[in-house]
């Protein structure tokens, strides 16, 4: 008697504790919704056709947009990827096609270390090495910040998807008398492009929100950003600046500011695994 | 064009015959050179940060030593500098964070790896990754507008009706501070928990679950008892790992944390953390010594970063050797 | 392959465009205190001269005085003028030297958000000294309600909120509070960031104080009198040094600077705290643009030089609206003449 009483208990917290943990699962999947939720509504009503094309109003008067910012946001990232991509992209070529493993090892300790520097860091950093020696807070020390944040991820993840193409196609290759650089050219990252594209967006989407580094680099902007040598708008930085102040259209602004950056950035995610997900080029041998 | 093209692989009983030039003929020299001084880059990169903290702290670390660590006083005014209300700051709501999100996270990727169906589990590890995607500051945003009213006005009043004895939860009940800005970390956080265990889960061998259930355990106890620790390393670097984001994270934690450098027993009190305290001071620090002790904050930041990064990737590796040879 | 990249040559090619256009940039950085006025200022001036982009950024006086040391702005501003040795370290690191020119008259006034409270409360120095110090930490305290009579104040904690960025506006707080209470200037000292005893909240520029304050019951913090108004929060009147609690407004602070504007330094750099007359409010002060001596771009000198005229002119009828004082007419005639430095 007491072994079936003693069994039924068991199972009771069995299915209890399976059924919190289902719970938590509950809970941590619906805090995205909830985000988004109240980005939506509190953004959604504030987004209009002068967020898109105004400059910010003096401080303290209503209205003005965040124009500057949006087009200053897409231009640190156009830095960001022209610095970023290229290390990553060429130098994951090197770690799967060219490199010792002693070297290897050393490169992936370096991008892994870079990958966990925390942001205000690259912030100083980028302070000390762009702005300082040029005497000017710029876009392109900006786009260098970022940049650097885009490497490690770029970088690890193409390697990953260099080394997956299956070793017969190199092999066929250079059977037929391509030279190494040629393979690599021709045959192995068109294998892996899926791959390789997944990874720059996911390294566009995880810079795109980024605001520490961007304090002390681009600075800010209350008109149109001349060129990149000047210091630019950008929407993390908007967002931050107007979220602390107390203007209540500032706030209004901030939301929608808000919502235009998640959306960006999760449609970017989306599309990422959406093309990954499709299957590699090549099926994998 | 190809056949002619080609000669002899660089690697090969005939390698040495060839000189650089012509080596550098082929084009695989040039590849192998460009792409060399890519990774190089990488590399380069990562020592000129730690060599632009080492020498840009160089005066408080000559003035102050280790004394920095252990003085509680920031006067700007009268140049005295230490770091320790920062440290204590980064470290309690860090140590919040993960009082929260442990559970919670190590709850779900249970949920998510040994009950959900594969379709559910990958649907819902889906909707995790893009919350690990959301921005810091769109954090910061909900922080201030929806979670420090809902601290100010139900949470902490509740805590300090219920635990208000504890030194814990004493004092005036502002909604910023340590404690909202430990909750917002733990969000933050929780879906690094959730993917990486779910992942060191799926990869613990089947036949240890089918060992527990055939003895005679329920579900609940194979997992608990079985699975879970013999996970345990690879769980605990998923903590070290989201233990190291809770420590660099800035922005929604300046947004709600109180920026004063304050040591308090209370949670309920405002304080100040590392990263908190470089974003606000860092561009109007006048004077040397001001900026550089900002910047040896930073050293500091990324020192503790570091060490916990790879203690978590050594646990993981080890984890997952572990399970692979457990399999053989 | 061949889309990508021709899609990524006309996004350059539009880049370029936006390098092509020759409008003038330039770029100040400094006080959150004039930060209201200022972006008028910018905003009207560009305008007025749709080639001259003068965008400013407020990051604090700190980081004012910063930011033009370093040379990373082409101009500076900050509520606390520069001290000797940041005078010096700008000599030494440039080779020439960094002028003061004073734009507008502010106030700094204490907010405070007390439940049930809606009247307009009176401060004395030495309450004002007490709350800051940390000395006095209940609403009812009898420093405070002394003069307040007829006015029921709870006996809750006061939160008191400071400045956590470096600030003029801090600096105008500590040089008031320096020179009405010993205690604070041998233990705290006035300067743009300091030790507060008290370790209560901390809000990033104008704007965060008065947004925590606006947000947190029994809160009292100090700030530019335009953010008070803007956010329609109540402050205080504080007894000035002939023993009259006097509301901060274009009238009082005007008074303060008048002794001042007799005897204005030439660099200009001085404090009007405290200053004698009987309906001067206590806590004014100046705010400073911070113009580098020597150019070595003429046209930014030029932009630069023809903004500070035009805001000696016309730009001070825009002052008043946005309650900052205009600058008394001696110390605008003084300006122009001292303009003739920046070469």
């Amino acid at each position: 008697m007491t072994m079936n009483a003693q069994l039924r208990w068991r199972k009771f917290v069995s299915n209890f504790m399976l059924t919190m943990t289902g719970v938590c699962a509950l809970i941590s999947v619906s805090v995205l919704f909830f985000i988004l939720g109240y980005l939506v509504y509190h953004g959604g009503a504030a987004i209009n056709w002068d967020f898109f094309t105004k400059l910010p109003a003096p401080v303290g008067e209503n209205g003005g947009g965040m124009a500057n910012a949006i087009v200053g946001s897409a231009k640190l990232l156009l830095l960001a990827a022209c610095f970023g991509v290229p290390i990553g992209f060429f130098g994951a070529i090197y770690l799967a096609e060219f490199s010792s493993s002693k070297i290897a090892f050393v490169v992936r300790y370096a991008a892994d270390l870079l990958n966990g520097v925390p942001s205000i860091v690259i912030g100083i950093f980028a302070y000390s090495l762009a702005v300082q020696p040029f005497k000017h807070f710029s876009t392109y020390a900006g786009g260098f910040a970022l940049g650097v944040m885009m490497i490690p991820i770029t970088l690890r993840s193409t390697e990953e998807f260099l080394l997956g193409v299956p070793r017969s196609l190199r092999e066929g290759a250079m059977a037929l008398g391509a030279s190494k650089w040629k393979t690599i050219g021709t045959v192995i990252v068109p294998a892996a492009y899926r791959g390789i594209l997944t990874a720059i967006l996911l390294a566009f989407a995880r810079v795109a929100g980024e605001t520490a580094p961007l304090l002390f680099t681009a600075l800010g902007n209350r008109f149109w950003s001349e060129g990149w040598n000047e210091p630019t708008a950008s929407l993390p930085v908007m967002i931050y600046n107007y979220a602390l102040s107390p203007f209540e259209d500032w706030h209004r602004q901030a939301w929608a500011a808000g919502l235009v950056l998640l959306a960006l950035i999760l449609i970017i995610n989306i599309v990422a695994r959406a093309i990954l997900s499709r299957g590699i080029s090549v099926p994998r041998a | 064009m190809a056949a002619t093209s080609t000669t002899v692989p660089s690697a090969g009983p005939l390698a040495g015959s060839r000189s650089f030039f012509d080596r550098l003929r082929d084009g695989d020299e040039i590849a192998r050179l460009i792409t060399l001084l890519f990774a190089a880059s990488v590399v380069l990169i990562t020592l000129l940060i730690v060599y632009e903290l080492w020498h840009g702290s160089v005066l408080p670390r000559h003035k102050f030593g280790f004394a920095f660590f252990r003085t509680s006083v920031w006067d700007p005014n009268f140049e005295q500098f230490g770091a320790l209300p920062f440290i204590f700051g980064t470290l309690v709501t860090s140590a919040v964070a993960l009082l929260i999100a442990v559970p919670l996270g190590i709850g779900a990727a249970i949920f998510l790896a040994e009950l959900a169906t594969a379709r559910l589990s990958d649907a819902l590890e889906f909707f995790i990754d893009l919350l690990a995607a959301v921005p810091s500051v769109i954090y910061g945003l909900l922080g201030i507008f929806i979670v420090v009213p809902v601290m100010r006005d139900v949470i902490q009043p509740a805590l300090k009706n219920t635990l208000g004895f504890t030194p814990l939860f004493k004092g005036p009940a502002f909604g910023i501070g340590f404690l909202t800005a430990g909750v917002v970390l733990a969000i933050m956080v929780i879906p690094y928990i959730i993917s990486v265990s779910r992942e060191i889960l799926l990869s613990v061998p089947r036949d240890q679950r089918e060992a527990a259930l055939a003895l005679g355990s329920t579900r609940w106890e194979s997992t608990w008892k079985v699975v879970v620790p013999f996970a345990r390393t690879g769980i605990m670097g998923s903590i070290f790992l989201a233990l190291a984001r809770a420590l660099g994270e800035t922005m929604a934690v300046t947004m709600v944390i109180g920026n004063t450098p304050a040591i308090a027993a209370s949670l309920f009190s405002p304080g100040d953390s590392i990263a908190s305290v470089i974003a606000n001071q860092f561009t109007e620090a006048t004077g040397e010594l001001y900026t550089q002790s900002l910047i040896e904050l930073g050293l500091v930041l990324f020192l503790l970063t570091f060490i916990l990064n790879g203690l978590a990737r050594l646990l993981i590796v080890l984890t997952s050797q572990r399970g692979g040879a457990a399999r053989a | 392959m061949k889309r990508i990249a021709a899609i990524l040559l006309m996004t350059f090619g539009l880049a370029a465009f936006f390098v092509a256009r020759a409008v003038l940039s330039i770029n100040g950085a400094g006080a959150s205190f004039p930060e209201p006025i200022y972006s008028k200022w910018f905003d009207e001036y560009h305008k007025k001269d749709p080639n001259v982009q003068i965008n400013y950024q407020a990051i604090g006086s700190g980081g004012g005085i910063k930011q033009v040391t370093e040379g990373t702005v082409d101009f500076g501003a900050s509520d606390g003028p520069m001290n000797d040795d940041q005078l010096k370290a700008f000599q030494d690191k440039h080779g020439f030297s960094v002028l003061h020119f004073p734009t507008v008259l502010g106030a700094a006034v204490p907010t405070y958000n007390i439940p049930g409270v809606t009247a307009e409360l009176n401060f004395t120095p030495e309450a004002l000294a007490g709350i800051f110090l940390a000395k006095i930490t209940k609403w009812n305290d009898p420093a405070i309600t002394a003069a307040n009579q007829g006015v029921t104040l709870p006996g809750n904690d006061i939160v008191v909120v400071h400045r956590s960025d470096g600030s003029g506006t801090t600096y105008i707080w500590t040089d008031y509070l320096s020179k009405v209470s010993d205690e604070w200037k041998t233990k705290i000292g006035k300067n743009t960031s300091v030790n507060w005893p008290t370790g209560e909240l901390g809000g990033n520029k104008n704007e965060g104080v008065a947004g925590l304050v606006k947000q947190t019951p029994n809160s009292i913090g100090y700030v530019e009198l335009i953010y008070a108004i803007q956010n329609k929060m109540p402050y205080g009147r504080v007894k000035n040094s002939s023993g009259q609690f006097i509301k901060a407004d274009l009238a009082s602070v005007t008074e303060a600077a008048a002794g001042a504007a007799k005897n204005m330094p030439d660099d200009f750099r001085v404090s009007i705290t405290n200053a004698p007359g009987k309906t001067a409010y206590p806590i004014s002060s100046f705010t400073w643009l911070l113009i580098p001596s020597k150019f070595t771009d003429a046209a930014k000198r030029d932009a630069i030089k023809g903004f500070v005229k035009w805001m000696l002119a016309d730009g001070q009828s825009h002052t008043e609206a946005l309650a900052y004082s205009k600058l008394p007419k001696e110390v605008v005639s003084k300006e122009l003449t001292a303009l003739d430095k920046v070469q």
